[in-house]
């Protein structure tokens, strides 16, 4: 643990929103490569993120779907 | 209507209740026919549609909602799930054991983590996380400033680790961190 795995641990949301200057981005991506506890966390943040997107997922209910149709159909006959 | 699972998804969750999300759905599906002549081509669609749905839950059922909504969480350390699972044994089968600790979390685990966020907090991790905005474009959607969203996203991802890791305590996944404190390992 040196300085600059304070500073990953600190930046690495927006690293991997991809949000950072690219100067930092290397800085990052360098100190990742050389660093296995650092890359570590990162892949589990980036595990996570994806266990998130993927288990709040729902699915449309067929008569919604239907509501939706029926109520622009009806919108476009009054236009 | 292809976009319709993901802001059904938002809705829902932003409503909490299948009843109120399906009528912000058909609204918003209304909002943007009447509206389209205002769409500027080149404008991202699916944005734009986020940006008519958010509007119309902030305009219509937020007003109708019972619980006063909180405004702050209590922050938590970066790297908050990650490095309470720490001590885990490493596991046989090559993925850390922190990774496999994730495969316990079910749907109604993440969704009600997600819930459990204060409004301004789930609205940007929903937008970020789920749906994959970037910056510009959640800042666009809610009309805050980018230093904002950053600011919600970061804080609300680390709300959501600690109530997971809540829930992992609850159910005996992961134990107590104090358990390990003090012990040496490495």
């Amino acid at each position: 643990m040196d300085s600059h795995c304070t500073e990953v641990a600190e930046l690495l949301y927006s690293y991997m929103d991809g949000e950072l200057t690219e100067e930092r981005r290397v800085l990052i991506a360098t100190h990742l490569d050389a660093c296995p506890p650092c890359l570590d966390a990162f892949d589990f943040e980036a595990e996570l993120r994806v266990v998130i997107s993927e288990r709040c997922r729902e699915r449309v209910p067929d008569h919604l779907r239907q509501r939706v149709a029926d109520a622009l159909a009806q919108l476009q006959t009054q236009t | 209507m292809e976009y319709m699972p993901s802001l059904y998804t938002a809705a829902l969750r932003m409503t909490r209740n299948p009843s109120d999300a399906e009528d912000l759905v058909q609204e918003t599906y209304l909002k943007a026919y009447r509206a389209f002549g205002t769409f500027r081509e080149g404008t991202n669609i699916k944005a734009w549609l986020y940006r008519i749905l958010t509007n119309t839950y902030i305009n219509s059922y937020r007003a109708k909602k019972r619980r006063p909504e909180e405004t702050d969480i209590d922050d938590v350390e970066n790297l908050y799930l990650y490095r309470r699972l720490g001590g885990l044994e490493g596991a046989a089968s090559g993925r850390s054991a922190e990774d496999e600790v994730l495969d316990h979390f079910t749907e109604t685990d993440v969704k009600e983590a997600i819930e459990a966020l204060p409004e301004q907090f789930r609205m940007a991790v929903l937008l970020g996380d789920v749906e994959g905005f970037s910056y510009k474009e959640i800042a666009e959607i809610l009309d805050v400033p980018i230093g904002t969203v950053m600011s919600r996203l970061h804080r609300g991802r680390r709300a959501l680790q600690k109530r997971l890791y809540d829930f992992g305590r609850q159910r005996g996944l992961v134990s107590e961190v104090s358990d390990r404190e003090g012990t040496a390992h490495g």
